[in-house]
């Protein structure tokens, strides 16, 4: 028997218990759904992650304590190192250590409610440089930014987002207002405009104070966060990356490289991170419901069996007018492949639509700008894994047809 | 020329437990080509599982059988499967139809597991459904026909290959004297008018007297192998 006529075959039967087969397939169905799901949903929230990334800017540099931050967790344990000092900042300040250095700011950053005039508002706290606004590229739309002079005053100023600006003062000026932060008074100098999120800095949510007022009053602590850093072009991104990393080693005694207490993020190496990141949990999470699809799997397997054993006669009769064992083991086989392969088609469609209404209820109710795409990937390799579903549990009830005796067979009541 | 020549056929069934059954003891007999033989004997007879051995659907515990010349003993599964393809058609009791599948595509379904080029297939299935008088039932369903329609198609089926040999199993039993007379007309007028050879296997006489020559089995042994004296002629009794 050829081919395209054991397809024809296996299709007739597919057909004649279309209920059965849909039944049947519903496992891989849903397994391939929620795989299509997952990933889709994945490549969403990268695409979210990759354009606050994009807002950082190409020429923007952060120098976060620790070592190779690639994981959460390192994320997390960044927080805590105090390898990035005063001394870092100056020395990178230093014309001769980064000549392509266009602005550097250390960051503080934390949350804490900020109140005025029995208004509470929790806020992100960020303690900067006044060279933040060159590297945000945000300026006060009221009001000004406190100044370098305010940094080394350790001033109790505080410029203020408009959200805040909203929430603690309404329609009133704020400026010239005091705000309580962590019980320390604070004179609000500025206001910046509605300026949305961008390089994971939401501004709107945020009050800047002077970083030597952060260390002080708020968090008592002698180290940076990290240290952002802006290249005067991004022609001079690398170089100005090689600076930074020779400063700091001569700063911090260090010789070895692989020793380095700190770790330089670009925008690309911050991508790439987040990317890894991201593919790792969406890789997760697929061999999660990836387990579906091996119950799907096995009811194939079951019903296949019921059905060699319902066309006893059928296979007896077949072989009886000249079909080889071979044949049988196709049709089977074929019907087995056949039934994944279309329930990986529908799961393909179905996976496809709720990710693509996910997409649109997530871009109507929130803020976020969330993109639907369709994982051309996943896709290719629900095709691939639903039929190899089949192969892999269809081959023992072919092989069981197969084997039948033609006589055994045509006997079968 | 003999197309069919068994000697001391025997064939045992263990089934199980320690006394093994004995279907055919020592059967030796040849079927001449072009000849119409039937087989008869009352249920448990062995007639059966003499037809399943020459249909090459089962294999003898010993003995010998030679079909078309050749030995059979020494042919693989797939040769099997080959030669039932190409040189033998079956009708048995049941029909053994393929449900909610047309008279054509019935009919078609030994081409599909031959080397017979697909061009041809359609022309081929239509000649044989015409054989037996059903041309203008070609795109029914099989389950719109009547019982000896039904056999019908299976007959055109056994046909489509030109096989050398008709194994017959039973090919009345289903069917009401009227069908039953019907499909034995087809049956002789298949040897006579295309000389092809018949096996038929039967416990009616009135069904085995169609054949030229009576083969009677009892407890698996032969007990006569007779010519037909008065034999029946589908035009005696043919109603079409």
């Amino acid at each position: 028997m050829n081919f395209r006529h054991g397809l024809a075959t296996a299709l007739r039967a597919l057909a004649v218990n279309r209920s059965r087969s849909l039944l049947t397939i519903l496992g891989i169905v849903i397994g391939i759904t929620a795989i299509i799901l997952v990933m889709s949903i994945g490549q969403g929230a990268q695409g979210l992650i990759l354009q606050e990334i994009q807002g950082i800017g190409s020429r923007t540099i952060a120098i976060i304590p620790g070592r190779d931050v690639n994981s959460p967790s390192a994320i997390a344990s960044s927080f805590l190192t105090n390898s990035l000092t005063i001394n870092d900042l100056k020395a990178l300040q230093q014309k001769t250590n980064v000549p392509t250095l266009a602005a550097v700011t250390p960051v503080l950053t934390t949350m804490l409610p900020v109140s005025a005039g029995g208004q509470t508002y929790q806020s992100t706290i960020d303690g900067v440089a006044p060279s933040m606004q060159e590297i945000l590229n945000i300026a006060p739309s009221q009001g000004l930014f406190f100044t370098n002079s305010d940094v080394t005053d350790i001033s109790q100023v505080a410029v203020i987002g408009s959200k805040i600006q909203q929430n603690l003062f309404g329609n009133q000026s704020a400026i010239g207002r005091r705000i309580m932060i962590n019980n320390h008074t604070f004179v609000v100098v500025g206001v910046i405009g509605t300026n949305g999120s961008s390089a994971f800095v939401n501004t709107d949510q945020t009050v800047f104070i002077p970083w030597s007022a952060m260390q002080d009053y708020i968090l008592g602590i002698k180290y940076f966060h990290r240290i952002i850093v802006e290249a005067d072009s991004v022609q001079n991104i690398n170089r100005t990356v090689n600076d930074i990393t020779l400063t700091l080693r001569a700063d911090h005694n260090i010789t070895d490289p692989s020793k380095d207490d700190f770790t330089i993020q670009t925008q690309v190496s911050l991508a790439n991170t987040v990317g890894l990141i991201t593919t790792a949990l969406t890789l997760l999470l697929t061999g999660v419901t990836g387990i579906s699809l091996v119950v799907g799997g096995v009811g194939i397997m079951n019903i296949m069996l019921v059905s060699v054993t319902e066309r006893t006669r059928e296979i007896g009769l077949r072989k009886a007018i000249g079909a080889t064992d071979r044949d049988i083991l196709m049709q089977f086989l074929l019907e087995a492949v056949l039934l994944t392969g279309i329930g990986g088609i529908i799961g393909i469609a179905l996976g496809t639509i709720f990710s693509a209404i996910i997409a649109i209820a997530i871009a109507h109710f929130t803020s976020l700008n969330w993109q639907f795409s369709f994982p051309y990937l996943a896709a290719v390799i629900g095709i691939v894994v639903s039929a190899g579903i089949g192969l892999v549990f269809g081959i023992y009830p072919a092989r069981q047809a197969a084997k039948k005796s033609p006589i055994e067979a045509l006997r079968y009541e | 020329m003999n197309v069919i020549e068994v000697e001391h056929l025997e064939k045992t069934y263990a089934d199980g437990s320690d006394t093994a059954t004995t279907a055919l003891r020592d059967v030796s007999f040849t079927v001449r080509a072009g000849e119409f033989l039937a087989i008869m004997g009352p249920s448990g007879s062995g007639k059966s599982t003499l037809l399943h051995l020459l249909g090459l659907l089962d294999t003898p515990t010993s003995g010998q059988y030679r079909f078309d010349g050749k030995e059979v003993e020494s042919y693989g599964r797939d040769e099997q499967a080959y030669i039932r393809n190409a040189k033998m058609g079956f009708v048995f009791q049941a029909f053994n139809l393929l449900p909610r599948t047309t008279v054509l595509e019935n009919v078609k379904l030994p081409l599909v597991y031959s080397q017979v080029p697909e061009k041809r297939w359609d022309e081929m299935a239509r000649h044989a459904v015409e054989a037996v008088g059903l041309g203008h039932r070609q795109q029914h369903q099989t389950s719109e026909l009547s019982g000896g329609e039904r056999q019908r198609v299976a007959i055109a089926r056994a046909l489509v290959n030109s096989p050398q040999v008709i194994f017959a199993d039973e090919p009345t039993g289903n069917l009401d004297s009227k069908s039953g007379q019907a499909v034995m007309s087809i049956i002789q007028r298949l040897n006579q008018e295309q000389g092809r050879t018949i096996v038929l296997i039967t416990h009616e006489t009135a069904t085995a007297e169609h054949a030229e020559r009576i083969i009677r089995l009892k407890d698996g042994v032969i007990e006569s192998d007779e010519k037909v004296v008065n034999r029946l002629h589908p035009d005696d009794n043919y109603v079409k």
